[in-house]
């Protein structure tokens, strides 16, 4: 029983943490379905949302709720302004050139946060309605950060789902990441899709750093949470959007059982070892469709 | 613009298309002999530096630019250079037989690691390698008893009999050498049937199977040249600083080397050569314009990678197919002279057409 309690406590803190890791993947993932680019900067997103609700809630005190809608939309701007100024104008050319450019920016964000006065180098924390809430169940405590991430994360899929399912600009959105000259003659504006696509990515990664802040606080060199969002995506299958969140939580499960159960070092391998295994086996990822060759 | 009157196989496979080219290179390797006569220690150390990523970049074209499969995990063969080199030469042997040993050992890791990824592509590669970056990285970590860990090992400078290369003009030779040779070598692969076996697998993987070539073999083959020769710049990475530890290898590392490759222009050796110095010159040429900067900004930590990031950038903006693109489209210019339009080049900017799901 105590060993029951204590693996369904490791395995809570997982799931918690894998939901951001899977709404950080599903950034990568709409990115990729609509425009094949993979965006490295996604992480850093994450990051400048962390900082964004860091300024609202602990310099200009915010409401909790109220902050998490004003990150929301200024990320989504800045995700607009983003394809508008930069990615635009590189419709059309070599996909890896639109990756070294994401890398580019990403090493710009990162460094632009830095120099921002009130932001800077530090590790900041703030505020959250759920901080040192518990909820006890015979011997399980689980903890409202925890569990606020999970609902929250929860919401945030069925408001997506729906929407690529029963609304217009979503159809628009899936049939251009099946196919764009199809799409442009059907009179969809794939540039607008695009742009939409940046928007909802910024939102998703501003999102996730509202969640992430109580756990790892707010700093930096937050967006290197990418890095374990990027195999996320692809042991989900890159293209797939359950694949993306499955393959999150998979990675923070295994992430959290191999930091309690194995060795030091184990915990920032485990995620490899097993990305590595499921593509051997199955190279299109969980939840991916092997595509037919052509040549 | 020049046409040659191809009138027989071995015309069309020679090492240098025009006799003039030829001359050319060797002005260039003269020139870069004489180089370390004018500079002082600083520059000469920077040169350094560039021939050493070269190295690697070289041998990460021929995987990602000639064969088309990216990797995001030559951290690792670089790495694993390194250890061998130093650990090697720590335990008495000659640095002239550690050099090829660390190139050799990164081949057979290439290949082990190669065969059961290499029928990944694209995405999926990328990210198997980059997997694999992180475990070899956390090996060196761990093995204490062979690496000293987070210690970080001492590395003796590189001898060849009585030679030491302790002198920052002496390890420039070396490298310009092994430079050299290293270029030489990819050129003569990829004239060969291999490496045409390579391009092809490149251009269209069914189609080149088509045509009776292997592509599991040519693969795990392409990975393995490409982690040698990235194992050996890691070895002169090694003796040429000195002091490694597992910090240096690090994913940021992968993605250089890659971003390298691609800013330089995929699918050229110059393109590999260029994309190194493009990273080596470009921290130097931020620290000199940062004095032009307003006061604030001059003393942010973050102001170079900033400027690092906003270049890469605008580079890429500016000129997609990197820098390789722009020296071809120079090139041409003069060669048309009268007669270059602004669109000779222009790509059509087109929707995908790919049915994806």
């Amino acid at each position: 029983m105590e060993l029951l309690n204590e693996i369904l406590q490791t395995v809570l803190s997982g799931i918690s943490i894998g939901c951001v890791y899977g709404l950080v993947a599903l950034g990568f993932v709409l990115i990729f379905k609509a425009t094949e680019v993979i965006n490295f900067a996604q992480g850093e997103l994450l990051m400048l949302g962390a900082f964004i609700s860091y300024s609202l809630i602990g310099l200009l005190h915010f409401p909790y709720w109220a902050a998490l809608a004003v990150t929301v939309i200024v990320m989504g701007l800045l995700g607009t302004l983003l394809e508008r100024t930069v990615l635009r104008s590189l419709v059309g050319e070599p996909v890896y050139a639109i990756v070294i450019v994401t890398i580019g920016l990403s090493y710009f964000l990162r460094s632009m946060v830095s120099m921002i006065p009130g932001w800077g180098t530090d590790t900041y924390g703030f505020q959250t309605p759920f901080a040192e809430k518990f909820i006890r169940t015979g011997k399980l405590v689980i903890s409202w950060e925890y569990l606020a991430i999970i609902l929250i994360t929860t919401a945030l899929i069925f408001l997506l789902f729906s929407f690529f399912r029963y609304t217009r600009v979503g159809t628009a959105m899936r049939a251009t990441s099946q196919n764009q000259l199809a799409a442009v003659y059907m009179g969809i504006s794939v540039t607008r899709v695009f742009s939409l696509t940046w928007t909802i990515a910024a939102a998703l990664g501003g999102i996730g750093g509202i969640l992430l802040s109580p756990i790892t606080f707010v700093h930096m060199n937050m967006g290197f949470i990418g890095l374990k969002a990027f195999p996320a995506a692809v042991l989900g299958g890159f293209g797939s959007l359950p694949g993306a969140i499955v393959g999150g939580l998979i990675i923070g499960i295994t992430e959290s059982l191999a930091g309690f159960y194995l060795p030091e070092g184990w915990k920032d391998i485990a995620a490899w070892i097993i990305l590595i295994g499921v593509l051997i086996i199955r190279p299109q990822g969980l939840f991916g469709i092997q595509e037919k060759k052509k040549v | 613009m020049r046409f040659i009157m191809k009138t027989d196989y071995y015309q069309d496979i020679r090492l240098f298309k025009y006799r003039s080219t030829f001359f050319w290179y060797l002005a260039l390797v003269i020139g870069c002999l004489m180089l370390p006569l004018g500079l002082d220690e600083y520059l000469i150390s920077q040169l350094t530096f560039i021939c050493m990523y070269a190295v690697a970049a070289v041998g990460l074209m021929l995987l990602t630019g000639y064969t088309g499969q990216v990797s995001m995990g030559h951290a690792a063969f670089f790495a694993i250079g390194s250890y061998t080199s130093a650990i090697l030469t720590a335990k008495g042997v000659p640095f002239l037989a550690a050099l090829p040993a660390a190139g050799l050992l990164a081949g057979l890791v290439g290949i082990v690691i190669g065969r059961p990824i290499l029928h990944l592509s694209g995405l999926y590669l990328a990210i198997a390698t980059m997997g694999f970056a992180f475990i070899v990285d956390e090996i060196l970590v761990r093995w204490e008893s062979m690496t000293r860990g987070n210690m970080g090992y001492y590395v003796d400078p590189a001898a060849i009999g009585p030679l030491v290369f302790d002198s920052e003009i002496r390890f420039y030779y070396l490298a310009l050498v092994v430079l050299i040779l290293t270029l030489l070598a990819a050129r003569n692969i990829l004239r060969s049937p291999t490496g045409r076996a390579m391009i092809a697998i490149r251009d269209s993987e069914v189609a080149a199977e088509a045509m009776g070539i292997n592509p599991a073999k040519f693969k795990t083959m392409a990975f393995a040249v490409s982690a040698f020769f990235t194992g050996i710049a890691g070895s002169l990475y090694a003796h040429k600083i000195f002091f490694i530890n597992p910090e240096s290898y690090t994913i940021f590392l992968s993605i250089e080397l890659l971003a390298m490759v691609i800013i330089g222009g995929l699918g050229s050796l110059h393109g590999a050569v260029f994309g190194a110095a493009f990273f080596i010159f470009l921290p130097q040429f931020i620290v000199m314009t940062k004095d032009y900067l307003p006061q604030y900004l001059q003393n942010q930590t973050g102001l170079q990678p900033a400027l690092f990031g906003l270049l890469i950038i605008l580079v890429m903006l500016f000129e997609p197919l990197g820098i390789y693109g722009r020296w071809l489209k120079t090139k041409f210019y003069f060669e048309m002279f009268p007669l270059y339009r602004k669109d000779s080049f222009k790509r059509e900017k087109k929707y995908q057409k790919a049915e994806r799901r």
